[in-house]
């Protein structure tokens, strides 16, 4: 039911978005290398905060980018957006 | 044609237009403007359901959607109904026919309340105690029995014939609830030129004004009806402003997005319904929104509280002034406020008969109450009512002093004939929307309600609904918070003349003579929950208040609560001595009031339910016979029999045919991805599992798609076109995930990739032939393209020409067979068809759909993504190790093949399966055995994942997934089925042309 504002297109509904999960995690650049539980905590070890999280979001009806949100899970208002690559706003 | 309990004058009915009705198969006579409610109650009928567990006789309660007996079911044409309307919000039209629905045999000889005499066996959480063993009694005596006993009202068994609407609005300030704090929100917010969305589910505005006593009440001197209707005129006036009435919010959902339902049609005559739109849902985003909801009132917990004629007192009220009904002739009145005291008084000046009030309180000096007094009213102080008589209709009321602490009740027992009761419990604020959009409340230890407290988003509650009560204070509130709100220095001035009222006082479980448990207090009437039951519940343990709903069904009926959830939580409060604020509320859930299926689908339904999509050939293979499969959106051509031939035979045939001579498929709905870019084939080299950097211009190779879990995502052949240049095909059903996935891994964990991707999936037509005589037929077809294999080979690609169009050919082979694809701009895609038909009918040239294209496949051993595999399916588990490449550093997916789970050596793995007897087919997704037991549970290793007859090698053949399958190639296992267990030999996947010698025949 969110109005999310895609960095590209402004205030949408959220209809036009997908959501990509938890932000910010890097894909290790030597997977080979690491221990199975280092593999398993980047694969399958999520935050799942209750409270502010920085989450991914594809406007996947819409540009077709991803971007970063910061999104207070308790009450889901969105504090703010910003692009692949940049930091968010506090 | 008036009815024995309409009074000769008021109301907001047209006396002039006198309109007939059926209720349970008889003919009734209502006028304009009533309700179905009210129009039984001017006939004299409170008797119009049964209750749903013990079957008791149940009455008009209310007068509006917190109604919790009186449900209908409206009788349209022949298997066309609508179960769990609510008599008191039905409009009556010419034509309604509305029966009881929670009664059988009918609601006069009921055989379900025989429960009633059983009740003690039917306590709370009876259902979960009683229907739990054996199973096998479920199906023919359980079921039957609730079902039949329940009766919530029938399904409709034919098609919905009505239209129904979707509308999307944007508004700045929505105002839900156009009572007197609505309608005084809705006039501040116009002064500051905002655009107001006003509604209310009801039809005429106004609220609870419409129905107050004028010699009590004025508004600028005004009568309150005289009030509404200027007010209301001058809104109407007012270009910003949009009403609408007969809408009901049904969820209020975060950031202010509100979901409605709008009733357009249900209340006009059947002949002026046709062609038009039944119900709009209308989907609001609001900058700001101000709840007056306003308040719903309590009715009182005491032995025997549910008899019909036993009626909440604003209800009656409302049904003398807005209907001229009254709904007895000799009635007494239960209190705890002075409110009740108005109905005495609007009762008494219309010369119906009040012969007493009975109190629990000490004494009250309101202005109403000691008009009563002076109107010679019997006021009973510090009394309540314990018991009533009467079957289906009550006829007495039991009377007795409470004592000083109100925990007991003491002296004598009055009994006091009556028609009617009234019962008033004070007011509850209706919070439900608030707390649907995430609001918190608050709990008013001394007027015992729940309040709004406190809301993130841009929301305001005025009036009642907010805990704000008399008609002064809701009004001014209104006002001011409405201009705090919108930020509007405009003031106007409002004069209300309102009664002085005096204090409220509350007793969540009246107290009774009888030895507890002996007493029938119904909480919950809609579903039969008492204070007992609540009671029992706590005794067996049941703290929090969400289990004690659900173990009682306390507020689970489809009127959500709106009655008892007030009173279920008083009496948890009381006996678990935990204060009500503590206590906390059940959630309130969206719809608030129940909604259509109809207007939730919209216009939505048959052809536009989904989208179809056809491919550009679809019209010759419907012109052709063909029969088609779902393949996500896609209608592919699944078989073409001929004359009487059924699925198999066709299949048998298109098999055989495209092995002997020549066979033609229609791929084009397999994705397709255009791969363009400086780093294209690095790209590759990281999304698929084999190696890509080598692959030369012109070729083509199959490549297979890993999740970053090492499970087989995806598959299909690419082309490399140029040096920068691909073209990537996907599975049919993969196309547009595939494409989602790519495109997450450019743009978020490699975005210094140049890579630009785009889908061509519908630009292109894609016609595959293959078999022995393909080459010959290709070469009748195009024109500039030399087809001998050295320089056009078995995976590689060439431009071509066919006339003048374009066309790009591939040598890539799904069927194991010699094979071409010729893919040309969609809309050339069926006269390449033809002609393909044209130039390969001298060779016996036969098209086969995606069943034959399976069975020819699996011939090969050939894996389907989502057939062969299931997410849980590695490329080593399908014996493909030679697929993923050993020397890549890194690619999507790889470190989880060395994950020690996936490095199992008993994971289930790709085998091929043979039965003894060749003509033995086996069931897809049958269970495999290693060994036999004479009944379950047996030990499963394994699946079946394909199965066909092939006609080529003349014998069964399936492909499975089975534990350790590698190491078990020659070993017997068992496919036990319901009647007979199937003998299979583990063979090797391929099954035809293991050298594969035919792709170049
Ligand atoms: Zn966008």
């Amino acid at each position: 039911m969110f109005i999310i504002k895609c960095p590209y297109c402004g205030e949408r509904d959220h209809s036009e978005f997908s959501y990509g999960g938890e932000a910010h995690l890097v894909r290790p650049k030597q997977p080979t290398e690491l221990s199975d539980d280092q593999w398993a905590e980047y694969l399958f070890m999520r935050k799942n905060i209750k409270g502010l999280q920085y989450e991914r979001w594809n406007h996947s009806h819409g540009c077709r980018r991803w971007f970063n949100a910061a999104r207070d899970t308790s009450n889901d208002k969105i504090h703010s957006v910003y692009k692949i690559g940049e930091k968010p706003n506090k | 044609m008036t009815s024995k309990y309409r009074l000769s004058s008021g109301g907001q009915i047209n006396r002039s237009e006198s309109i007939s009705f059926k209720f349970n198969g008889k003919t009734f006579y209502g006028y304009k403007g009533d309700t179905l409610a009210s129009a039984l109650l001017a006939n004299g009928i409170h008797l119009v359901g049964r209750s749903f567990k013990y079957h008791r006789p149940r009455g008009i309660l209310t007068s509006g959607v917190e109604e919790p007996n009186a449900l209908v079911q409206i009788i349209k044409d022949k298997g066309k109904t609508d179960p769990n309307l609510r008599a008191t919000q039905i409009e009556i039209y010419e034509g309604l026919n509305a029966t009881s629905q929670n009664s059988w045999p009918s609601v006069n000889f009921d055989l379900g309340s025989i429960n009633n005499l059983f009740s003690p066996i039917i306590p709370a959480g009876f259902y979960y105690k009683t229907f739990m063993w054996p199973a096998s009694l479920w199906k023919n005596v359980y079921e039957y029995f609730i079902r039949k006993a329940a009766g919530l009202g029938k399904s409709p068994t034919k098609k919905d014939p009505d239209i129904y609407d979707h509308c999307y609005y944007h508004c700045e300030v929505l105002i839900v609830g156009a009572g007197p704090a609505g309608l005084v929100a809705a006039k501040t917010a116009l002064k500051a030129g905002k655009k107001v969305l006003l509604v209310d589910e009801r039809p005429n505005f106004g609220g609870n004004l419409n129905f107050s006593n004028k010699d009590y009440n004025k508004i600028n001197e005004l009568d309150p009806l005289e009030w509404i209707k200027k007010t209301c005129l001058e809104l109407q006036k007012n270009k910003n402003i949009k009403l609408l009435s007969r809408t009901s919010v049904a969820a209020y959902h975060n950031y202010n997005y509100l979901i409605m339902m709008q009733n357009l049609t249900d209340h006009l005559p059947d002949k002026d319904k046709k062609e038009k739109i039944r119900q709009r849902l209308w989907k609001v985003r609001a900058k700001k929104v101000i709840l007056a909801t306003g308040s719903i009132e309590r009715p009182m917990i005491f032995d025997c509280n549910d008899r019909p004629g036993i009626m909440l007192s604003s209800a009656v009220r409302k049904y003398a002034n807005t209907y001229g009904v009254k709904c007895g002739n000799n009635i007494s009145i239960f209190t705890n406020n002075d409110d009740a005291y108005e109905t005495a008084i609007t009762l008494h000046n219309k010369g119906v008969k009040v012969k007493s009030v009975i109190d629990i309180r000490e004494k009250s000096d309101g202005t109403l109450t000691n008009k009563c007094r002076e109107l010679g009213i019997k006021i009973y102080w510090k009394s309540a009512v314990i018991y009533t008589e009467g079957y289906k209709k009550i006829t007495k009321i039991h009377v007795m002093r409470l004592s000083k602490d109100n925990t007991n009740v003491v002296g004598n027992k009055l009994k006091i004939d009556c028609d009617l009761l009234c019962v008033s419990g004070g007011y509850t604020p209706a919070v439900h929307l608030f707390t649907q959009s995430g609001g918190k409340l608050d709990y008013n230890e001394k007027k015992h309600y729940f309040f709004p407290k406190k809301n993130t988003l841009s929301q305001i509650s005025v009036g009642s609904c907010n805990g704000t009560f008399g008609l002064k204070k809701i009004i001014l509130e209104a006002q001011e918070k409405t201009r705090e709100f919108l930020s509007i220095s405009e003031t106007e001035q409002f004069n209300v003349l309102e009664p002085e009222g005096g204090v409220f006082e509350n007793i969540w479980l009246i107290p009774s003579n009888k030895i507890s448990g002996k007493t029938k207090s119904f909480v919950d009437y809609q579903n039969d929950s008492t204070a007992n039951d609540i009671k029992l519940a706590l005794r067996e343990g049941f703290k929090s208040i969400e289990h004690v709903k659900r173990y009682t069904t306390t507020g689970m009926a489809t009127d959500q609560g709106k009655i008892a959830n007030m009173h279920a939580l008083g009496i948890v409060s009381e006996i678990t001595n935990t204060k009500l604020g503590e206590l906390g509320t059940t959630t309130f859930r969206p719809p608030y009031s129940p909604i259509t299926f109809g207007a939730l689908v919209g216009r939505n339904v048959g052809q536009f339910f989904d989208i179809t999509r056809k491919t550009p050939i679809h019209d010759w293979h419907e012109k052709n016979n063909a029969k088609f499969e779902d393949v996500g959106q896609w209608k592919r051509a699944w078989y073409y029999p001929k004359d009487k031939e059924n699925m198999y035979d066709a299949v048998q045939r298109e098999s055989k045919a495209a092995r002997e001579c020549a066979g033609i498929l229609d791929a084009s709905t397999l994705g397709k991805i255009d791969i363009q870019g400086r780093d294209a084939s690095e790209f590759l080299n990281r999304v698929y599992t084999n190696a890509w950097s080598k692959l030369a211009i012109g070729k083509c190779r199959y490549g297979l798609m890993l999740n970053e879990d090492g499970m087989v995502y995806d598959d299909g052949v690419t082309t490399r076109l140029s040096e920068n240049h691909y073209v990537m095909t996907t599975t049919t059903g993969g196309a547009a995930t595939v494409m989602g996935k790519l495109e997450d891994f450019l743009q978020t964990e490699w975005p210094e990739l140049k890579v630009y991707l785009t889908t061509v999936t519908d630009h292109f037509a894609t016609v595959s032939v293959c078999g022995p005589h393909s080459k010959k037929i290709l070469e009748k077809v195009t024109q500039n393209i030399d087809y001998s294999d050295t320089s056009f080979p078995h995976m590689s690609f060439t431009n071509g020409l066919i006339d003048k169009i374009k066309c790009r050919v591939m040598r890539i082979s799904f069927t194991g067979e010699l094979s071409y694809e010729i893919n040309v701009q969609a809309n050339y895609g069926q006269s390449v068809w033809e002609k393909c038909m044209a130039a390969g009918k001298e060779f016996g040239i036969t098209p086969y759909g995606t069943e034959a294209m399976h069975l020819l496949r699996a011939e090969k051993g050939f894996i389907i993504v989502g057939q062969e595999t299931d997410g849980t399916v590695t490329p080593v588990d399908l014996q493909m190790d030679w697929i993923v490449s050993k020397k890549k550093y890194d690619f999507i997916g790889k470190r989880s093949l060395y994950r020690s789970d996936t490095m199992r050596e008993d994971r289930k793995q790709y085998v091929g399966l043979l039965t003894n007897d060749p003509k033995e087919i086996l069931e897809e997704g049958a269970q495999i055995v290693a060994e036999v037991k004479n009944k379950p549970p047996m030990n499963m290793i394994g699946h079946v994942t394909s199965s066909y007859y092939s006609p080529n090698l003349k014998k069964s053949i399936a492909l499975a997934v089975v534990k350790n399958g590698k190491k078990l190639k020659g070993k017997k296992l068992y496919v036990p089925m319901q009647n007979k267990t199937i003998e299979v030999i583990v063979s090797d996947t391929i099954f035809l042309d293991k050298e594969g010698k035919r792709l170049n025949a």
